[in-house]
């Protein structure tokens, strides 16, 4: 019982952790791409991994904190203008081929052994050189722990029974949140009841299994500051991925986001409007793309380290997974659908660590199995709900 | 860093009728006689604690009294002479140029030696050489790159294996397979299970048995891909982005399966020693596994060259790229074209990496596959997409931009980032690829 609560709890601090917000950013600006454009981006950890780089070490050199985030956004702004100029007037596979090459680039020159002096190599450029900059920042109080809601299921009951009428209670909810936005149709209603239902299941969530952290996690450890695990980071990632949605929502709404949608849908008719098509598909990589170097950016702050090796091809093909299990070409696709992808993640990794027997699949089996799961789920669910949790079908007419 | 000097010992023996010379047999031009005499020495390298080293290749240079120069190599043992035939005062130097990179001469590069025939002396100057930045084991620059060209020929040619497959798959079916580089994984690690762990009731098998058996599974695997997921998806109707999609999980899920089967470590598959062969001096090694594997895939990329010219499947298989719809309206079975364009590019794939696994890496990982596939998306993107010469020729450049890189100064780690450079470069100037042709796109 104890076991499952602990497992549990873990679950949801993965799940609602600094990491997952990072992951939601970087799959908003995979969303511009592929849900809204059709581009088909392949690369998307290359601009995680440009954005993180050029933050980071632009922070380790005293750059100031501004500046040093602009810098990440001029590197993935580059690196979509090679992309785009090789490959936007090409057919769609090539786009593919071109950003997952580059990606690919970028993953091997990061942990090359010549710039080994800038960028760690492979050992990873180490949090503590840019943690720092980024707590200081912090208006939590330094040095304290704090949990989210003082009031939880303790403080009722802690007989087995009340603990699972309660899990029962916040599965349910789950369920709900998910089947409300299967069935409902779009539109702003939708969007509302979503948000509603999404705030109510959080804090049955955080009832059941209170969570705990450092308030802006400065723990001290020897001389410096050892890492940003504490809630100032998942503060920062959330709203950043809520302010990332907000400009999604305009962008979409605006005559430009139309335009994307036109392209995805049928690119020779908008350009017989007389619209540059190719300018617009740079224009939504490039954009795309910022996103996704915050993501890198967000996701360095929540990581002990930025190593070239967590964000390759398995890290895009997540991206993917998650945008896919929430529904591309959706306003909220990307903020649940990792929450989900890293639910479902960790709750198979857990039954693998702690309910399977050792002699079947190993602790350190546990990951691989998540993964072979989530690589199956990725099929499945392109072949039997393209749409995803939030989509719509017709939304899905790519065209290469 | 090892303090390190060169010295070379230059000997002047006068003729002696008495004293012949202790190695007369190999010292056939060097004479010494009452009218010659012989300037002789043995270039060496000091190194360390190791024992000497000679220096083979480097050019002395020989200046007569009267201006004139003359030039010799040292040998193998780092022996040179020269035949000398005039009184007077002779001046030897070094090429540096010649020396192996890494080592110069320090201070004075000259030795002056005064000749006087019929009187017993013998001289000895030496050189000082600086070898600190010399490595020992490092072979000579143009060794290097001709060896870095028979590898690149071997792996173009294992990759053009694999690579022919994903251009068949893209040609016929329009769809990019990301789950190729895990069909290669895949006929490695089958041969590592054939060979080592062994099959239930049979136990291990030979190296050939295993791999015409490797090659039969992985041919049955994808007749039962294209049967159970590939065909059914078509029939769906399902969008080129979304079967992209489903391969790329498809991809995923066998990665990790792999690595949950293999964990992280390299599986060998054969533990013979195999003993390299050189060719071109000591310049050139090559293995007769390496040979084997290059012909076998040379005849096998003929074969299938043959297939698709000549052939009736062959030309359905043309004519499936070409236009589907129209193939299809003209009586070609499609459907069945494209099952057998699965089975062979599998079939291929598995091969393939049953002979990166003993030529290449010595071994496979779970990642080998993943690491190799996009050298083949680069590889058929350079020859143009679809075409199945074009893979062919894209893969020799790729495989050899990958072996021969490391070898003129790019370090070992970032050569596969130069090939894919090279491919994103070659898209911005010919899109079309190397063979493909032009078309009129977006």
């Amino acid at each position: 019982m104890d076991q499952l609560q602990a497992l549990l709890t873990d679950v949801l601090r993965e799940g609602i952790g600094a990491k997952t917000a990072a992951i939601a950013i970087v799959i908003i600006g995979l969303n511009v791409h592929f849900g809204y454009t059709g581009l088909l981006n392949m690369g998307q950890a290359g601009f995680m991994l440009l954005g993180g780089y050029g933050f980071a070490i632009s922070v380790a050199h005293d750059i100031p904190f501004v500046v040093a985030i602009l810098i990440g956004f001029a590197l993935a702004t580059v690196f979509a203008m090679i992309i785009g100029f090789s490959a936007l007037t090409l057919r769609g596979d090539y786009l593919a081929i071109v950003t997952i090459a580059a990606a690919e680039v970028i993953k091997i020159l990061g942990n090359s052994e010549r710039f080994k002096s800038l960028t760690g190599g492979s050992l990873g450029f180490p949090s503590k050189k840019y943690d720092p900059a980024f707590l200081n920042l912090s208006f939590f109080p330094h040095y304290k722990t704090w949990q989210i809601l003082s009031f939880n299921y303790a403080d009722v009951s802690t007989s087995a029974g009340f603990r699972i009428f309660g899990w029962l209670v916040v599965l349910a909810l789950a369920v709900g949140l998910v089947l409300a936005g299967m069935k409902l149709a779009s539109g702003t209603r939708k969007i509302l009841v979503m948000v509603g239902l999404g705030v109510v299941l959080l804090l049955a969530a955080l009832f059941m299994f209170p969570l705990t952290e450092l308030s802006t996690g400065d723990s001290k450890v020897g001389d410096h500051v050892a890492s940003s695990t504490g809630w100032w980071v998942v503060f920062v990632g959330w709203v950043l991925a809520a302010i990332c949605t907000g400009i999604v929502y305009l962008l979409t709404r605006s005559p430009w986001g139309r335009m994307l949608k036109g392209i995805r849908e049928d690119e020779d008719a908008i350009r017989s409007l007389g619209k540059n098509v190719f300018a617009v598909k740079l224009q939504a990589l490039i954009i795309g793309g910022c996103f996704g170097a915050l993501g890198g950016m967000v996701y360095a702050l929540s990581l002990g380290a930025i190593k070239a090796d967590d964000q390759a091809r398995p890290m895009t093909f997540l991206c993917y997974t998650a945008l896919l299990i929430g529904g591309a070409a959706t306003l909220l696709g990307p903020i649940i659908g990792p929450v989900l992808y890293f639910f479902g993640q960790w709750t198979i990794e857990g039954i693998v660590r702690f309910y399977v027997p050792d002699s079947f699949l190993s602790d350190q089996q546990a990951e691989p199995t998540a993964y072979v799961v989530m690589g199956t789920v990725l099929m499945l669910l392109v072949i039997f709900r393209p749409q995803g949790i939030f989509g719509d079908k017709r939304e899905l007419r790519f065209h290469v | 860093m090892v303090g390190a000097i060169v010295v070379a010992f230059v000997g002047l023996l006068c003729a002696l009728s008495t004293a012949p010379p202790a190695h007369a047999a190999d010292d056939e031009t060097c004479t010494q006689t009452l009218e010659s005499a012989c300037i002789q020495g043995t270039l060496l390298v000091r190194q360390g604690k190791q024992k000497n080293l000679p220096i083979s290749g480097a050019t002395v240079v020989l200046t007569t009294p009267s201006g004139d120069e003359q030039t010799t190599e040292s040998d193998s043992d780092g022996k040179w002479h020269f035949n000398v035939t005039e009184e007077g005062t002779y001046k030897v130097s070094l090429d540096e140029s010649t020396l192996p990179s890494g080592m110069s001469v320090e201070g004075k590069n000259e030795v002056s030696l005064p000749i006087k025939f019929g009187t017993i002396s013998a001289n000895s100057a030496s050189f000082s050489i600086n070898a600190s930045g010399y490595n020992p084991n490092q072979k000579d620059k143009t060794a290097e790159v001709m060896q870095g060209i028979y590898n690149g020929i071997v792996f173009g040619l294992l990759l053009a294996l694999a690579s022919i497959g994903v251009s068949l798959i893209y040609g016929t079916t329009g769809m990019s397979n990301f789950a190729h580089g895990e069909q290669v994984t895949l006929g490695g690690v089958l041969g590592y299970w054939f060979c080592n762990v062994g099959l239930p009731g049979i136990g291990t098998i030979g190296l050939l048995p295993a791999g015409i058996l490797v090659v039969l599974v992985c041919a049955g695997i994808g007749w039962l891909q294209d049967r159970l997921i590939w065909q059914p998806l078509r029939r769906r109707g399902l969008g080129l982005i979304q079967l992209m999609i489903v391969s790329i999980g498809l991809s995923l899920a066998l990665l990790f399966f792999y690595q949950l089967m293999l964990s992280t470590d390299t599986k060998q598959v054969s533990k013979k020693t195999v003993t390299p062969h050189y060719i071109f001096g000591d310049k050139v090694a090559w293995t007769s596994l390496s040979l084997t594997a290059a012909l076998i895939s040379i005849a096998i990329i003929a074969a299938i060259g043959f297939a698709l010219m000549r052939t009736r499947l062959g030309r359905a298989t043309r004519a499936v790229s070409d236009n589907p719809a129209l193939a299809m309206a003209s009586g070609i079975d499609t459907d069945h074209v494209i099952r057998m364009v699965w089975t062979v590019a599998l079939a291929l794939a598995g091969l393939s990496g049953l002979l990166y696994a003993l030529v290449i890496q010595n071994g496979i990982t779970a990642l080998t596959g993943s690491q190799i596939l996009l050298l083949l998306f680069a590889a058929v993107t350079l020859g143009g997409l679809g075409t199945a010469f074009g893979a062919l020729v894209g893969s020799m450049v790729i495989g050899m931009i990958a072996s021969v890189v490391p070898t003129l100064g790019v370090p070992d780690d970032l050569k596969y980032a130069t090939a894919m450079l090279l491919m994103i470069l070659m898209l911005l100037f010919r899109p079309q690829g190397l063979l493909g042709k032009a078309q009129r796109v977006g």
